[in-house]
């Protein structure tokens, strides 16, 4: 009997001490990639790295001022194409997609979640930079865009879904039409999900660089143009990373650093709105 | 003759029959529901007392596979035919179901006036009005009169209960469904509930879904008897309970079976 108890209890401290050490080690990589970025990079962050552009080669100074708001611009264009479609081709799916082509939809988004992005890329330079002959911003928030719609579509999806069904009975018995129904109601109670949703994917494609490689190209100057390359954040990186310069060396962890801030602080957003939503809910 | 003039016929329904693909949950119902009055369905769990209560605001063709035979006639006109808008009909006809379903987003004032505006926009007073008006006939007025803001999930379950019977009169329907809107709630609550049913019928004709014996025999005037998706017997409720006419409808109630 008491062998029995003792045997339970280090058997469950033995589980519980494994389990506690994976989730550590997952933390761990977040953990060391954030203090490396700090270590390196922090020091090159001041206030001309956010106003400033790249100055010449070889010279020293300068900062990022065009890829931050080359970011911007990007991603935010991106948003606003894919969110109105991924989250309408969501509701879709959740309110009547019981259907064959919901069947379609929901396996081609699928299949497009799994596709790497730089194929992404290939397929945005040649409908959109190729016929053009010239690389653009647009063709960037266009890869970008596709990129996004099946993963907000299938979190909406998911979250409209999980709405109660007595929902919908209740208000379709008091007489509203199923449209009605599906937004004031259904939509509305799953707002919070589908918000946090949203956040995680334009975090998502905030960092992406192989779907912008060449469609924005990339640029060195300060541009705002939206039919001309522009500079990303995740572009700068690579370029930067990849010269022969000490300099740019040390801007690209300082950008990486400013990249990974902005995606920590969307996920955080991100998990403040469901909090919001959810933590009324008892 | 003065008896039933006085008893204006309001739901009928004849040969009603629900089905689920091929699959009738029942058959051939013929009632009555004269107005202002409280009529109790009865009958064992799976008997067809919800899809049927179901079939009168036409909410059973929105199940999977749901549709129907025969009619149902409101003030003498079949809500099945073709001219009918089903989703115009179901404001004249008020629905509380088994749960509390208030609307989680919004506060109990646009909860009770959802079913307002539906139907399309009207001046601030008047929703004031009506809403008040609502939740005064519920019962509900006097414990959130002072917290209309607040979210609808703030109430308990009993209050959330009403709230959902605030939200079905506030559009002024002519009938009221009440698919078991005790089953969840204590027994104070119950009692509200069942207080409430005496009150509106002054104003509405209601069908009560129920599982509870004694509390069909408290609040309704008719009693009808289910079993099986058929309709065993129904008449006044002191009579069905007192001295059934059927063996079966006896066995039930005197908890034989079921």
């Amino acid at each position: 009997m008491i062998a029995r108890t003792v045997w339970r209890r280090i058997s469950s401290g033995v589980m519980t001490g494994i389990v506690a050490l994976l989730s550590f080690t997952a933390v761990l990589a977040l953990v060391l990639i954030l203090a490396d970025l700090i270590a390196k990079g922090a020091s090159s962050i001041d206030w001309a790295f956010f106003t400033k552009s790249p100055v010449p080669a070889g010279e020293t100074g300068g900062g990022v001022a065009n890829a931050i708001v080359g970011t911007g611009i990007i991603v935010g264009l991106a948003a606003l194409i894919g969110l109105p479609i991924g989250i309408g081709a969501g509701l879709y799916l959740a309110e009547y997609g019981a259907g064959r082509l919901g069947f379609m939809v929901r396996f081609i988004a699928d299949v497009m979640n799994g596709t790497p992005s730089i194929v992404i890329g290939i397929f945005a330079w040649t409908w959109m930079v190729k016929p053009v002959g010239r690389f653009s911003a647009l063709a960037g928030s266009a890869a970008l865009a596709i990129l996004m719609i099946p993963m907000i579509a299938r979190t909406t999806e998911e979250m409209v879904r999980l709405v109660p069904h007595s929902l919908r009975e209740a208000a379709l018995a008091l007489g509203y039409p199923r449209w009605r129904t599906s937004l004031r109601v259904v939509a509305r109670t799953a707002l919070g999900g589908i918000v946090t949703g949203c956040l995680v994917g334009v975090a998502r494609i905030a960092g992406e660089t192989a779907p912008l490689l060449f469609t924005a190209l990339g640029n060195l100057n300060f541009s705002t143009a939206v039919t001309h390359p522009m500079q990303t954040l995740s572009l700068q990186i690579y370029v930067y990373a990849t010269g022969p310069f000490e300099e740019w060396h040390r801007l690209a962890w300082a950008a990486a650093l400013v990249l990974m801030g902005l995606v920590l602080v969307l996920s955080m957003l991100a998990r403040w709105v469901t909090r919001q939503r959810y933590g009324r809910v008892r | 003759m003065a008896a039933s003039a006085n008893v204006r016929l309001r739901l009928e329904t004849v040969q009603l029959t629900a089905l689920f693909n091929r699959n009738a949950a029942v058959r051939e119902i013929s009632i009555l529901f004269p107005a202002h009055t409280v009529t109790a369905i009865i009958g064992p769990s799976g008997c067809g007392k919800s899809t049927f209560l179901r079939c009168l605001n036409r909410m059973h063709e929105l199940s999977e596979g749901g549709w129907v035979t025969g009619k149902v006639l409101l003030d003498e006109v079949d809500i099945y035919a073709s001219d009918v808008n089903p989703i115009q009909l179901r404001r004249r006809i008020g629905m509380v179901f088994q749960r509390p379903t208030p609307f989680p987003t919004m506060s109990i004032y646009d909860n009770v006036a959802a079913g307002l505006r539906v139907n399309g926009r009207r001046p601030r007073g008047e929703m004031d009005e009506s809403v008040e008006r609502a939740l005064r006939q519920a019962a509900l007025w006097d414990e959130v009169k002072d917290r209309l803001q607040a979210s609808a999930l703030d109430l308990s379950g009993g209050q959330q209960q009403r709230l959902c019977i605030a939200r079905a009169i506030a559009p002024q329907p002519e009938i009221l469904l009440l698919d078991e809107p005790t089953a969840s709630l204590d027994p104070a609550g119950t009692q509200r509930i069942e207080e409430l049913c005496h009150q509106l019928k002054r104003l509405y004709t209601i069908v009560i879904v129920t599982h509870n014996l004694q509390q069909a025999a408290r609040v309704s005037d008719y009693t009808a008897f289910f079993y099986m998706g058929r309709l065993i017997e129904v008449g006044r409720t002191n009579d069905l309970f007192t001295k059934p006419r059927v063996e079966q409808t006896e066995q039930y109630i005197t908890g034989r079976f079921g």
